[in-house]
This record gives C-alpha cells, structure tokens and sequence, in this order.
C-alpha cells in the first residue's frame, strides 16, 4: 500500500478527528415546523417558544391574513424537560397554506398599494419556502390547530400526505383552550394515532406539556 | 371572429402517469397561465401538488397572474385523519380541477360532487 505523505496524512488524521469531536459534543439539530391553517396560533407559539427559550426573533402576531409573510426560523433552541432530558431545535414559523395570492387582499385591510404589493410578494416567498422545506427540509412537525373549531376542516390532505410519507414525527397542539367553546377530546378523536396536547398560547396554560411531548417525539 | 369561451383541458390517467413530475406540473401551470381549465383523471400525489402550489408562488404578480385553484374528491374518510392516507397514493390521487384563481372559484366540495364556477376573462 503507498504510504501516503505524512502532511496529507495529518490533515486527514486531524480532520476525521475534529469531526468524531463535533459528533460526540455538537447535538443534531432537528429542525420543527410549525404547520397549520392561518389563525390557529403558530406565530403566537413561535415566539413564545422564542421567548421562553433564546434570544431570537419575533415574528408578527395578527388577525391580517398572511402576517406571517416568510417562513421565520429561530435557530438553536434548547428545550430542557422536567427530568432534565433536552432537544435542540430550529423552530420554523410557517404561513398557511395558500394557492393564491393578490395583493388587492391587502389593500383592502387599509394597507397602500406599493406596500401591498411589497406584502403580497413576501408572502407568496413564505408559502413557496414552506412548501418547499417540509418537502426537502424539516425533521418534524407541530400541527397548530385551532380547538374552537371544527378539525376535520383544519386539516390539508397534502401537508399530511407528505407528513405521512416522509414519516415525519408529529405533536398536534389543540390551542385556545382559553376560549369557552374549545374542544381538544374533539381534536384527539380525529387523530387517534397522534400526541395531541391542548395548550392556549396565548396565556400559557400547559405549554409545559407540549414541550415535554416535543422532547418525546422530537428527540 | 374568434369564439368567447373558456378552454378545458381534460388529461386521462395513462398520459398523466407516463409523464415525470416536473413535466406535470409545468405543464398544468402554462395551460393555467394562459387561462385553460384543467381536469386530470387522477391527481398529483401530495409531493407534486405542494410543488406546484410552489412554482405557482414564484410565478404570481402583481395585476398578473395571482395563483390557483385546485380542487378534487376528499379521500375516502376513515377512523383517524393521518391514517386514512396510508392505505396507499391511490386513493389520494383523484379527479382533480385546476384553474387560474381569478376565473375559476369553487362553490361547493362535498365527498362525491365537486361544483364550481368558471368566468371567461
Ligand atoms: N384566545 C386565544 N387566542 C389566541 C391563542 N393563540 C393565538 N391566538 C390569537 O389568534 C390570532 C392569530 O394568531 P397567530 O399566532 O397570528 O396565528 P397564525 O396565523 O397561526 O400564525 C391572534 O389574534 C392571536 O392573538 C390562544 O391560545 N387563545
Ligand atoms: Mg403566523
């Protein structure tokens, strides 16, 4: 066998070294998308997920549809459960899913028509990016689903047809629990096969649950 | 004198299946973009339809084309709604329509009847 120079050699020793270093200390990082239809609160979870454990960026929460107009990331969180076990994620805020997009929609919300045109473009760049990473890209999904209203309507045959196909792990949040007319055992009905955690993200209640159910699943 | 109208494109299954994903969707997107209503035997599988609501994205503008409609049979409902998907593709892929969002809107979509309205522009 040709004994390869000693300098080739080193920098190959060395850099399979480092990388047995980096798999032993550097954690995967998973990234999470947060899925579902507009309005049911994945913004709101987003942030305070963002709040609650790093530094990252906000994204705006709002009765306007596409707010969310680009697939936000907060990058490097780590979750740590109750019994000290974390997970350290990418958390990806998604837009809802939309075939159409016109930027008079925006107008109509008083927005002026440069500025629309502006929203109506960004917009259009979050539903292609988020089509496009939970094609390609993300290793597990939050279905957000809003509990005061009906499941079955919530949900997108395709988004779960690639879920299913790509075996993506799964956690259903039933959010607003808040509200007087939530039914989370309506939502675990529809998804007998699935974590589903109720939570209202707005004022708190039980996101510590979620989080224990995303270490679980996501881990 | 040309004749007003509207063009409806109605692609069988044996075409559709013959042709690889890309080549279907760029396909459906120039006979939408020039205002053709399409109607494919059998489906896009949930890859391809997710890449389609993509390019379409990458395609819309401002007082131009604004996007799609697309609409087809819900699948056959069963216990759970993840589960019901993994009884194979075939089921997801049914007769589906596809339009220019600013000529065809859906009016109603139940399990066996999908009914729609189309404008010419
Ligand atoms: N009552 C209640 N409202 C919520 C909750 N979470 C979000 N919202 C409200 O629902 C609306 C949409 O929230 P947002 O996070 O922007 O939804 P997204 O479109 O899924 O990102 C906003 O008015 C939020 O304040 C919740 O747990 N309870
Ligand atoms: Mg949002």
């Amino acid at each position: 066998m040709p004994l390869l120079p000693v300098r080739t050699m080193n920098m190959g020793l060395s850099q399979t070294f480092s990388k047995i270093l980096a798999n032993l200390f550097q954690k995967k990082t998973s990234r999470i998308g947060i899925y579902g239809p507009p309005n049911a609160g994945k913004t709101t979870l987003a942030n305070r997920i963002a709040r609650e454990w790093s530094t990252g960026q906000e994204g705006m929460v709002s009765e306007i549809p596409h707010e969310t107009r680009r697939a936000l990331r907060s990058e490097n969180i780590t979750i740590t459960g109750a019994n000290g076990k974390s997970i350290t994620i990418d958390i990806v805020d998604t837009p809802g899913v939309t075939t159409k997009i016109d930027y008079n929609e925006f107008i109509e919300y008083g927005i002026a028509r440069d500025e629309a045109i502006d929203r109506a473009r960004e917009a259009t760049e979050g539903v292609a990016e988020a089509m496009h990473w939970l094609r390609e890209d993300i290793d597990g999904v939050i279905y957000m689903i809003d509990a005061t209203a009906d499941p079955f309507a919530q949900v997108n045959i395709m988004m779960v047809g690639i879920i299913e196909s790509r075996k993506l792990p799964v956690v259903i949040a039933a959010n607003k629990t808040d509200l007087p007319d939530a039914s989370p055992q309506r939502i675990r009905t529809a998804f007998p096969q699935h974590p589903v955690v109720p939570i209202s993200c707005l004022t708190g209640t039980k996101v510590e649950e979620l989080y224990e159910e995303m270490i679980r699943t996501f881990r | 004198m040309r004749m007003q109208g509207v063009q409806i494109d109605l692609i069988s299954a044996e075409r559709l299946v013959r042709m690889p994903s890309m080549e279907k969707i760029r396909l459906i997107l120039d006979l939408v973009r020039e205002g053709t209503i399409v109607i494919l035997e059998t489906g896009l599988s949930p890859e391809e339809q997710s890449s389609l609501i993509e390019m379409t994205m990458q395609e819309i503008l401002p007082d131009g084309f604004s996007g799609i409609e697309i609409e087809s049979y819900p699948s056959k409902q069963k216990s759970g709604m993840f589960s019901r998907l993994m009884r194979g593709d075939d089921e997801y892929r049914r007769l589906t329509v596809i339009g220019p969002a600013n000529q065809l809107k859906m009016i109603r979509r139940d399990r066996d009847l999908i009914s729609a309205w189309i404008s010419s522009r």
